[in-house]
């Protein structure tokens, strides 16, 4: 789950990280307001939304007046931002950040990510801020400092200094740096993040270390034990197919194509959407039922599947072991009655009670259309979408 | 014959008075697992559908010998569960649970390196369909009867996928010696390369099916490890190819982060192991026979 800047800089404050003033705005007329609230002559209008590289994109704004200020702040709310990592779709700007502005002396990249060979978390930085950590990679690789924490005893002082000595700070700003570091690490820990980025972590001219800004995400698997933490997701950000899915318990995602899928297992629903590729058709979405799904569940599936108006046929696709053909037929069925569905429907059933389900479908008498494997399945689903497309 | 279960392996089931692990249970016992008993905590001394239940592995341990543990156990306490089983001496250990905390997992891996290799229980998942050595005896969630007894492996990340393989290969009348469900999770007790070492020294297998996906580097180092190491011949699938980059597909391990990762990539680095690649997830059955022609 990713939250916003704004909260993540409570939280990175919340571990003695520093971090500009500031205060959220949901209309011009507050944005003018957080100016008057922070004094000063220089702010920062900063769209929030779930999303780096948003300054390219015109979410950030540093303004000299109040009046820039709900220029700014007028055009980026209800806007929709479009970055390389929105998709063409966007995101949309509901709330703003208002923050003082910050004199930079000295940018620097800090992250803290899983590292899933080692197995360990590994602190990531650079002395060379402000770029994208890829963007590091491919220009400055010999600037990139790594460290790898032992989980029995966490991140030490000497490490955290060896990383302050080794970006080259002043020696007055190593007791903050190993400070910010540390802060760090036990946010980590302590949240269950998945990923601390600090982008860029700054030396302001009158010689403090501040986060400026800051992108937190976290492990969905965790979040049952930090309550506070769940509350801070924010579904506008989401995809409101995947936020429907979602609240329903399915394990879904949304693609761009036109046969919606229905599998079980996430490695076989993967596979089906590579099938249903190789046949020549595209993918509506990603869906695994998961084990041991009723039919309420299949049919709570088709419901997800069919939210998206794009999708003009489906394929389901199940391999039965804890499941039951014969509980997934009788979703089916349902399904196409409750649903009045009408287009396309391909069905593969395989493992447990086969027989029974292949049974009951074939005796509903409705239009679904059955295959025996998955390659059948596949073609027969494109075919059928070509041939109704066409109609 | 086979690897990490046999007709011989004394199972013990924690979470077995739980809905899932007393269903699965008597599956396992149907199939002719030697399944010796469970664990829940508060319980113990009651028995159940006729096994006996202890309130501590360590106390299952030394009444029945338990060398293998499947935990039926919920994701919260699921590494809790895992280092129990490693601390009373486990063998080896199947965890089905599938959304345990990747911080826990990096707690329990960190955790088992207390234990020399010699003592070091196998940690197989989580997030698993679990093991099977067909004809003798299984610890996990499939429906056996879709592997025929034979002499290739199969090592898979995806539960339904490798069924999927199984069933193709028993079409063709390729049997299976073991097949071993690694898990979907980011960080995981055992590798591909963990099991394709047990299956290269195992003289009942003379080949291994490799069921993958795309994220993380253990396709990447599996190949390093047949291209210097392996004797036995080598198919590989790997799931994901239209996958966008970036989105996590189901499993949490299932997203493309760093080069490498991507399905294409995976292919590729197989292939240029010496591995025959499969093309299609419809295509296990063929591929897999001719490569045994071969």
């Amino acid at each position: 789950m990713d939250i916003h800047e704004y909260q993540a800089k409570e939280l990175l404050k919340r571990f003695g990280v520093n971090v500009p003033r500031g205060g959220i705005a949901y209309s011009p007329e507050q944005a003018v307001y957080r100016c008057s609230e922070l004094s000063g002559d220089k702010w920062v209008v900063k769209a929030q939304i779930h999303s780096g590289a948003r300054g390219k994109a015109g979410g950030v704004r540093i303004c000299a007046t109040e009046e820039e200020v709900a220029d700014a702040a007028t055009w980026m709310l209800g806007r929709k931002l479009v970055t390389h990592q929105t998709g063409p779709q966007g995101k949309l700007v509901s709330r703003l950040y208002i923050e003082e502005a910050t004199s930079i002396a000295q940018e620097i990249y800090l992250a803290f990510v899983m590292d899933r060979k080692l197995e360990r978390v590994v602190v990531v930085a650079s002395a060379q801020g402000g770029m994208e950590i890829e963007e590091i990679s491919e220009k400055e690789p010999e600037s990139i400092i790594r460290s790898v924490v032992d989980p029995a005893v966490g991140m030490q002082a000497f490490q955290a200094r060896e990383i302050a000595f080794s970006l080259g700070l002043d020696a007055a700003l190593i007791n903050q740096a190993v400070k910010t570091i540390t802060g760090c690490y036990r946010l980590m820990e302590e949240t269950d993040a998945n990923m601390v980025e600090i982008n860029p972590l700054v030396v302001t001219s009158s010689g403090e270390i501040v986060a400026l800004d800051a992108k937190l995400s976290f492990d969905d698997n965790a979040l049952f034990r930090h309550p506070g933490i769940s509350e801070l997701r924010d579904k506008s950000q989401e995809d409101p197919r995947e936020t429907y899915a979602e609240d329903r318990g399915l394990n879904y995602i949304g693609l761009e194509g036109r046969i919606g899928c229905i599998v079980n297992g996430a490695g076989l629903a993967m596979a089906t959407l590579d099938m249903i590729k190789q046949a020549g058709g595209e993918p509506a979405n990603f869906l695994d039922v998961g084990g041991g799904a009723s039919p309420e569940r299949v049919l709570m599936s088709f419901k997800a599947v069919l939210n998206d108006k794009n999708v003009e046929a489906i394929l389901v696709n199940i391999f039965a072991g804890i499941n039951r053909c014969d509980w997934i037929a009788e979703g089916v069925i349902r399904a196409v009655r409750e649903l009045e569905l009408t287009m396309p429907l391909v069905v593969r059933l395989s493992g447990t009670n086969v027989e029974e389900g292949r049974k009951l479908l074939a005796d509903s008498g409705l239009n679904i259309i059955t295959a025996d494997t998955l390659a059948e399945a596949a073609d027969k689903v494109v075919e059928a979408w070509k041939a109704a497309r066409d109609a | 014959m086979s690897i990490i279960i046999d007709k011989n392996s004394k199972v013990l089931v924690t979470g077995l008075t739980g809905r899932i692990g007393s269903f699965h249970a008597e599956e396992m016992r149907e199939y002719g697992t030697n399944v010796v008993g469970g664990v829940t905590p508060g319980k113990g001394g009651t028995t159940h559908n006729g096994l006996p239940v202890f309130n501590t592995v360590k106390g299952a341990v030394a009444e029945t010998g338990a060398d293998l543990v499947i935990a039926f156990v919920p994701p919260p306490f699921a590494a809790d569960s895992i280092m129990e089983a490693a601390d009373a001496g486990i063998r080896t250990c199947v965890c089905i649970a599938d959304g345990i905390p990747a911080q826990d997992m990096i707690k329990v891996k960190r955790y088992m390196r207390r234990y020399k290799s010699e003592n070091r229980m196998r940690l197989i998942g989580p997030n698993c369909a679990g093991i099977i050595t067909p004809g003798e005896a299984f610890a996990g969630l499939m429906p056996p009867h879709i592997y025929l007894p034979g002499r290739v492996g199969i090592i898979g990340r995806s539960g339904t996928l490798g069924y999927e393989a199984a069933s193709q290969m028993k079409e063709r009348g390729i049997g299976v010696s073991s097949s071993i469900g690694i898990g979907g999770d980011p960080i995981n007790g055992s590798s591909f390369k963990d099991i394709l070492e047990l299956f290269e020294a195992d003289p009942e297998t003379d080949a291994v099916v490799m069921v993958g996906e795309i994220g993380g580097p253990q396709e990447a180092e599996a190949a390093e490890y047949i291209r210097d190491h392996m004797t036995k011949p080598v198919a590989a699938y790997i799931a994901g190819l239209s996958a966008p980059k970036g989105r996590r597909m189901g499993h949490a391990g299932a997203i493309v982060s760093a080069f490498g990762e991507s399905a294409q990539e995976k292919v590729e680095i197989l292939g240029e192991a010496g591995v025959t690649i499969v093309p299609t997830p419809s295509s296990f059955g063929p591929t897999v026979e001719k490569m045994l022609a071969a």
